[in-house]
């Protein structure tokens, strides 16, 4: 496949490509066709999976489909119950969410690179499309900041508006008055660094896992001894991605979760 | 690395999906879950009652059983007790009985000893008076000497 590139950083350069479509006047205003349609489909296929096996739940003995969903709900709702002691109904929801979509998004890495951009060339008639949504710093941006957003929320619900300035400017280092800028300095670099390292963490893993599958294929291209080493190197990167995407999606869920919890407490 | 609407729209479709899970997947779900999480813990502890029941039972059996030996050997003994008692009070009739019947038989024998004896006395005093008679050659006038005859008849 590579062989109709000039060189191997246009390959990489053209399957790093969005397929961006300018909605307005371009720059901010652009959506990325592919991220955002690849996620959806996934999100209307993991969670329809979820719903119809839900709709036919008992609660006599479950079907296998049943049991599986339930082995996932439970395992979900074990991590939050360990981290979280509030009483909102909806952050095991949330959480369940987080790591259903995060996990399928990441595991569209699976994707062999190549057959799948060879789909999307000549089925979708696309010529650039990423199949990853997390290794877009779009969504995972998206993902961080709506977290971020429900961080604030409970921190006010909970603590009331005046508590959480009062925690602003008072916590950690003291009341005083003198502080109060250390104080708030603080505080912004803590929740500035959570949705970074949220994001980031997720972006940075998904991207240079789609990257060295990309360099691989390169190999795979490079004559008899390539191939048979990028189909070795190829087998042994993606089953080590299995981990990879399990555990970012879990460390995902995780953060949430654990965010959630922190905005909870009063300090 | 460019940020643009392609954010704002994730996460709305974030936001969507969460509305989706938190409305109509978590919680039939957990009420699924929950409603059989009771049911086994139902079941359990039904299992564990009944096997204390079944103990208590067992207990109850094992008491009942001792109770009607208990009885059983109360009623043995009283029988015994009543029979031997029957008997004691039969030996000792039968020995009165016994007892009453010889002391009878005795009487009665003295008396028939008597009747002998009297007739025995009468026949002598009939047999000195003929022979009184036979040597004075006469009537002994019975009337005239009833009292000498009464007076021999009884010393003899």
């Amino acid at each position: 496949m590579a062989a109709s590139y000039e060189s191997s950083t246009e390959y990489i350069q053209h399957h790093l490509t969005f397929l961006a479509q300018p909605v307005a006047e371009g720059g901010f205003w652009t959506v990325h066709l592919d991220t955002l349609l690849t996620t959806v489909v996934l999100g209307m296929l993991a969670f329809g999976f979820l719903w119809l096996v839900t709709r036919k739940a008992t609660t006599g003995v479950p079907s296998r489909k049943q049991a599986f969903v339930e082995l996932a709900v439970d395992f979900v709702q074990n991590q939050v119950k360990d981290v979280y002691t509030g009483t909102s109904k909806i952050v095991a929801p949330i959480a369940l969410t987080t790591f259903v979509l995060v996990l399928f998004m990441n595991a569209m890495d699976f994707l062999p690179v190549d057959i799948m951009a060879w789909i999307y060339e000549h089925v979708l008639r696309q010529e650039h499309w990423r199949a990853v949504p997390t290794a877009d710093v779009n969504t995972t941006f998206a993902l961080a900041l709506s977290v971020f957003a429900l961080m604030i929320f409970y921190s006010i619900k909970v603590k009331g508006l005046g508590g959480w300035v009062h925690e602003l400017f008072c916590s950690p280092f003291g009341s005083n008055p003198l502080l109060w800028p250390f104080n708030l300095l603080f505080n912004a670099v803590e929740y500035l660094s959570k949705p970074l390292s949220h994001s980031l963490r997720l972006y940075g893993n998904m991207y240079a896992g789609e990257i060295i599958f990309l360099l691989i294929a390169l190999w795979a291209t490079t004559g008899l001894v390539g191939t048979f080493a990028g189909v070795v190197l190829n087998l042994g990167w993606a089953i080590f991605h299995v981990l990879i995407v399990v555990l970012q999606a879990y460390i995902f869920m995780m953060l949430t979760v654990v965010y959630i919890a922190m905005a909870h407490e009063h300090h | 690395m460019n940020i643009n609407l392609t954010l704002l729209m994730q996460a709305a479709a974030f936001a969507a999906f969460i509305w989706f899970t938190a409305r109509f997947i978590w919680p039939p779900l957990m009420r699924a879950v929950d409603t059989r999480q009771k049911q086994i813990a139902d079941g359990l502890a039904a299992g564990e009652q009944g096997k204390k029941e079944l103990a208590s039972a067992e207990k109850r059996i094992a008491d009942m059983l001792t109770n009607a030996k208990s009885k059983a050997a109360e009623i043995v003994a009283t029988g015994d007790k009543f029979r031997s008692e029957t008997m004691d009070a039969a030996k000792t009739e039968a020995k009165a009985e016994a007892d009453r019947i010889i002391a009878a038989a005795k009487a009665e024998i003295q008396q028939e000893v008597a009747r002998a004896k009297e007739q025995l006395r009468n026949q002598v005093a009939d047999l000195a008076v003929a022979g009184a008679t036979k040597i004075l050659q006469r009537e002994v006038d019975a009337k005239a000497h009833a009292d000498l005859l009464a007076a021999i008849r009884t010393q003899l």
